[in-house]
């Protein structure tokens, strides 16, 4: 019973720098596992400086459900604990081996598996972090069961990665992951693709899937899109959801008894000279990877896309949820008369620029300017147009802003995500970090209910 | 141009927190910032950002709104030679007109803005450039003889108790320009209406009531101006809402722009129209000694400030309704509450402004039940998901 979803509020936002369709070979070295890449999570440290480990060992866990842990993604010597104000853990670093070493959770069939014996190996391994729930956006809880999975097979978002590429020839990984998912739920695993593209045969010869076709601009790749189109989230209902990588890591756990953490990224952005895949591991150290491959010094690195990425260090890692590393020119100039000349090649989604005559497919530069200052609300009307739920986006906004939580809970927060807002934020004329609002707002609902 | 850069950055200090001028932070950025966009860059969130911000939208509403005021200009002097029975250049027109309406325009920024740096540098605020359309639409909506006084102590009405009370701009319930107008309307009354105030330095044998005037008092079809002359604009009238056709101008460069709500414009139109035609089809019975009623309808919306409170008034979007249903509910019920008082109301011969002022009272209203719709639909979905 497949379906296709037309969406039609949303907005693409075409930037220079996609990657070209090569995957290369590269040795980062260095991994990390970030704690600040899992949202409400508390990690009690394991390990200690210098110690060995291999891939699969246990690096912490955390504090509140101490059933999720999470694994070094490679075997090495933990190289440094970095802590930041009040001895936050900020991340745990890893000097891989040359010969990789993984310890040994034992080959087996998820069809043939209880519920029980795969969410026991998913957590002992590491790998259970790959599965994410909303409401809250935080690594699921294993003794929920989750009314639906979703996996979302594309990315629209700016310079989005190619999961056709990436996937493959790994349709036995992909078909094991699904497998193993498919247990841990009583109702449908959700597979959506974009519509009237020839998606990879990984994908459409999956079984134990429901596939559905989305269409439209972005966010129609954003999950929180899809489940709100698919079966939106109710009060106390639970959904969990996945990215294709993350389906493969469950898969190679159940094929290969281990903790494969193999991660094909890839780097993108218009100071980028030359933009391609790269295949390597979760957390891995983004040195390598973009040396003697950027244009100018003046740049921000982000792990992620454009919209919602974090920014790193020139020598930082990827985050554990993250396919791509994004590029861009820092902002930090002014600009003469900017707000009041005509702004040839200044790509704005209304059309006082302009560029709208440039049309759609016009790949723009994009740096991290604000262009322009913090103001209250003003405008209206606008966050509709690229916001595709049925939910009233600046009411929501404003109830977050006032901790209502009635009213926070009424208008939709459990069905939303910070990503889901990236958008309005992007278009907001009056510069408000709408992300930020919508994360806590988010916090203060988990903290209300748990 | 870098060395105004350069001064700029070095007398920044001196503004800066512990600098000799710190008190004067709030408009030493807002001079800064109409200079340069600053290099301020993204911190959290999204790290890019759309180049639009709210200086450029409010100065495509200002924009939006010249064609009209240029026109407006010039009318004031054809009105003026015309009621003296000369006949001068396009340029003496304007001249004449220009001399009027300059110095109003001049008054209505100096006195608004003032009172928003002053309320900025209180607060510790950024400026906000709200005013920057305030300050063009209130010369707009008054007659071209208002004396400056008036529309400074109007001015500073409209900003203070208008805007600055509720927490400024964004947080207004009224339309800030239309509450200066009211504040005339009710406070100098015999300065706002009537026939001697909407030509400037009328020749006194000369009738210079609107057409809207002309209808109170119940004069015959035939004395209204024709109706290509009130959509062009050649009538006398407040300075800048005469002429439909540049005021329609101004709509398609907010619409174009994504600016200005098309559903709002659209839908006030809508609801006078439907209500005048109502009046139309039921005049003859119910009411046959009233002009107003036969008034064919689309005359209602080229006369008085139908077209301009439509265009730049109604679709404030901080005093408007903020949901798209909303917007229909709220404009549509503007344009009959606006054809309402100007028909049965023996009182105004315009209707426009209130219509607007209320309806901006009822616009968090309308709101809060088209919400409600949302929020019932989703306790819908959550029972049902349950059994």
């Amino acid at each position: 019973m497949s379906k296709t979803i037309n969406i039609k509020q949303g907005l693409n936002i075409n930037l220079q720098g996609e990657a070209e369709k090569i995957i290369a070979d590269v040795e980062a070295g260095q991994y990390a596992i970030k704690p600040i890449d899992f949202h409400g999570v508390f990690p009690k440290l394991l390990v200690h400086e210098g110690d060995k480990v291999k891939a699969g060992t246990q690096i912490f866990y955390d504090k509140y459900r101490d059933n999720i842990k999470f694994s070094s993604p490679v075997s090495g010597t933990v190289k440094e604990i970095r802590r930041g104000a009040k001895r936050v853990l900020l991340e745990v670093s890893i000097e891989a081996d040359a010969e990789q070493s993984f310890i040994d959770f034992g080959i087996a069939d998820p069809n043939s598996l209880k519920r029980e014996a795969i969410i026991e190996k998913m957590l002992e391994s590491g790998v259970w972090p790959v599965i994410r729930q909303r409401p809250y956006t935080v690594i699921a809880n294993p003794k929920d069961e989750p009314k639906a999975i979703f996996i979302s097979g594309f990315d629209t978002a700016p310079l989005g990665v190619d999961f056709d590429l990436i996937v493959h020839g790994q349709g036995d990984a992909f078909q094991a992951g699904v497998d193993a998912l498919k247990k841990l739920t009583p109702g449908i695993v959700h597979l959506n693709l974009p519509a009237g593209d020839a998606n990879s045969k990984v994908f459409t010869n999956s079984k134990n899937v429901q596939i559905n076709f989305f269409k439209g601009p972005h966010p129609s790749g954003n999950i929180g899109t899809q489940i709100n189109k698919l079966d939106p989230i109710n009060k106390d209902e639970v959904v969990w959801h996945l990215k294709p990588q993350e389906v493969l890591t469950i898969g190679r756990l159940f094929l290969e008894g281990r903790f494969n953490a193999e991660r094909i990224i890839a780097l993108t952005g218009s100071e980028v000279i030359k933009p391609k895949y790269f295949k390597t591991k979760i957390g891995a150290s983004i040195a390598e990877i973009v040396k003697e491959n950027i244009i100018e010094e003046n740049v921000r690195y982000i792990s992620g896309n454009a919209l919602t990425g974090r920014k790193i260090d020139k020598v930082g890692f990827v985050g554990f949820f993250d396919n791509q590393i994004t590029v861009i020119p820092e902002g930090d100039y002014h600009e003469l008369f900017g707000w009041a000349l005509p702004g040839f090649g200044k790509f704005s989604f209304s059309k006082s620029f302009p560029t709208f005559l440039n049309g759609k497919n016009k790949k723009y530069r994009l740096d991290t300017n604000l262009h322009g200052g913090e103001r209250a609300f003003v405008m209206t009307g606008e966050m509709e147009k690229v916001f595709p739920f049925d939910i009233y986006p600046m009411q929501l906004i404003k109830s977050i802003m006032i901790e209502d939580i009635d009213a926070m809970e009424q208008l939709g927060i459990y069905e939303v995500d910070e990503e889901d807002f990236a958008l309005i934020e992007y278009i907001d004329t009056s510069k408000i970090d709408i992300q930020a609002i919508v994360r806590k707002g988010i916090d203060v609902m988990r903290k209300e209910m748990s | 141009m870098k060395a105004l850069r350069n001064i700029i950055d070095s007398i920044k200090p001196q503004f800066e927190k512990g600098g000799k001028f710190s008190y004067l932070k709030s408009s030493f950025e807002a001079f800064e910032t109409f200079l340069y966009v600053p290099n301020h860059t993204t911190k959290t969130g999204s790290h890019i950002r759309d180049h639009i911000d709210m200086k450029r939208t409010m100065a495509f509403v200002v924009m939006a709104a010249i064609p009209a005021l240029l026109f407006g200009m010039w009318n004031i002097g054809y009105q003026h030679f015309l009621s003296m029975g000369e006949t001068v250049s396009l340029w003496e027109n304007f001249l004449f007109g220009f001399i009027k309406v300059f110095p109003i325009i001049v008054v209505s920024y100096v006195v608004g803005l003032g009172i928003e740096f002053i309320f900025a540098q209180l607060r510790g605020h950024e400026v906000n450039e709200g005013f920057l359309v305030s300050g063009i639409l209130i010369p707009m909506i008054v007659p071209p003889d208002t004396p400056l006084w008036m529309v400074a102590i109007a001015t500073a009405f409209a900003v203070v108790i208008g805007k600055e009370v509720f927490g400024g701009t964004g947080m207004n319930i009224l339309n800030p320009a239309l509450t200066a107008r009211a504040f005339l309307f009710f406070a100098y009354p015999s300065d706002m209406s009537g026939d001697k105030v909407w030509i400037a330095e009328k020749a006194d044998a000369y009738s210079g009531a609107t057409p809207l005037g002309n209808l109170l008092t119940n004069q015959p079809f035939e004395s209204l101006p024709s109706a290509s002359d009130m959509f062009w604009g050649f009538i006398p009238g407040s300075i800048g809402e005469t002429s439909t056709f540049l005021i329609l101008v101004g709509a398609v460069i907010l619409i174009l722009t994504g600016i200005g709500s098309w559903r709002i414009m659209l839908s006030v139109f809508v609801g006078g129209f439907g209500l005048a035609t109502f009046f139309n089809f039921i005049g003859p019975y119910v009411a046959p000694d009233n002009a107003y009623m036969a008034l064919p309808a689309y005359y209602h919306l080229i006369m008085g400030g139908f077209a301009f409170g439509a265009v730049f008034m109604a679709t404030d979007p901080v005093s408007a309704s903020q949901t798209n249903k909303g917007k229909w509910i709220y404009g549509i019920l503007i344009g009959v509450m606006a054809v309402l008082i100007r028909v049965l109301n023996p009182a105004y011969p315009e209707g426009m402004m209130l219509a607007i002022l209320l309806m901006n009272v009822f616009a968090p209203l309308i709101d809060h039940y088209i919400v409600e719709g949302n929020i019932k639909k989703r306790m819908k979905r959550a029972k049902l998901a349950i059994t």
